[in-house]
């Protein structure tokens, strides 16, 4: 009888238990999000910036090529005109409005594509999320950075410290 | 035949609907709210409702490299009956939409619901008599998770947004919209 329960329970359990073990050498795969972040892939498309040159005028020319390029339909671009007075961008016209629907988008990358000055740029920043339908029209003040190169920095999660 | 879907939902979980009834929260059970809140957002059991290509993201949540199950959601249920949170994982056609609807009904409360991916949410590039544009007129929705498809830890952070709304959610506060709730509201815009 005691062989019996050490060949059919014990010896059943060891062998499981082996092949745990066995598992421990092995090279943890998960990465844990919150606190640390995967290395996104070089050509990765997330949140879109609009991009300032190094004297602080917007890139945007307010030309709407991204509107049109767009296959969703959610970039809405209004132009105004530039005076010397109001000087936004070095062109022209200036962009106005930009209102990006972020629910529509599907991050296809085609109006960066499109933007003859290379305005528009979609980057790493991934936490998107929110809980109102409202909040995900991004109008020009999100969109745009705040200094020159900001789109360039590295993103951080919500929980990575500075 | 089925009944076409045009109610459109004023309110997602958390906000009441009626309104004014969230004036304060009971002044005994606030540290059983939190005990239970904290219980119910480390363990929301997903359901199984992947309807196109974010499903097979929703799937690699759960592998190995993201784990949804560090945040207590590894079992995903194939039946409504066990499950507290959907994820609509996909493009929500508009012959689909009464079975969704059907299928969260059949959901215990507490229950939320992800919007996961562009069509889910807004429809997305399907702009057409097919799909419905946007899950939120057929369900209250409670997170948005925008992407086509949003990566892993995209929806993890999505389902890190809806453990934090379900922490902060209150006891007294009335969830179902009903036909006699909805003439009470009859009129007033639910903004807050």
């Amino acid at each position: 009888m005691k062989a019996t329960i050490f060949k059919d329970v014990a010896k059943p359990i060891l062998a499981g238990f082996g092949i745990t073990a066995k598992r421990l050498k092995h090279k943890k795969v998960t990465v844990m999000y919150p606190e640390t972040l995967r290395e996104q892939y070089p050509r990765t498309r997330w949140r879109h910036f609009l991009t300032k040159y190094d004297n602080g005028l917007e890139k945007c020319i307010g030309c709407s090529l991204c509107a049109g390029a767009c296959p969703a339909r959610c970039i809405f671009v209004e132009a105004a005109e530039n005076t010397d007075e109001e000087r936004y961008s070095p062109g022209e016209r200036y962009a106005k409005r930009y209102e990006i629907n972020m629910l529509r988008c599907i991050f296809c990358g085609y109006c960066q594509d499109a933007c003859p000055t290379g305005a528009i740029v979609l980057r790493k920043n991934f936490e998107l999320s929110n809980y109102k339908r409202e909040d995900f029209i991004y109008t020009k003040e999100m969109l745009l950075e705040s200094h020159p190169g900001e789109n360039m920095e590295p993103f951080k999660g919500f929980r990575q410290k500075a | 035949m089925p009944k076409r879907v045009e109610t459109i939902v004023f309110h997602d979980s958390s906000s009441p609907a009626i309104p004014g009834v969230e004036k304060g929260s009971n002044f005994v059970v606030t540290s059983l709210d939190f005990l239970i809140n904290q219980a119910r957002a480390n363990s929301l059991w997903p359901l199984t409702f992947g309807l196109a290509c974010c499903a097979i993201e929703m799937m690699s949540t759960v592998a190995a490299r993201f784990d949804l199950a560090r945040f207590g959601s590894e079992a995903f249920r194939a039946t409504p009956r066990q499950a507290d949170v959907m994820i609509i994982a996909g493009r929500l056609s508009k012959k689909m939409a009464p079975v969704l609807r059907q299928i969260y009904d059949q959901m215990p409360e507490p229950k939320w619901v992800i919007s996961m991916g562009a069509c889910a949410s807004s429809g997305g590039v399907y702009n057409n008599y097919a799909i419905v544009q946007g899950s939120d007129q057929v369900v209250p929705v409670d997170v948005y998770v925008p992407g086509c498809p949003p990566s892993p830890d995209a929806l993890l952070y999505g389902i890190l947004k809806l453990q934090e709304k379900v922490k902060k959610r209150k006891f007294n506060t009335l969830i179902e919209l009903t036909p006699r709730h909805l003439a009470n509201i009859e009129g007033e815009e639910l903004t807050a």
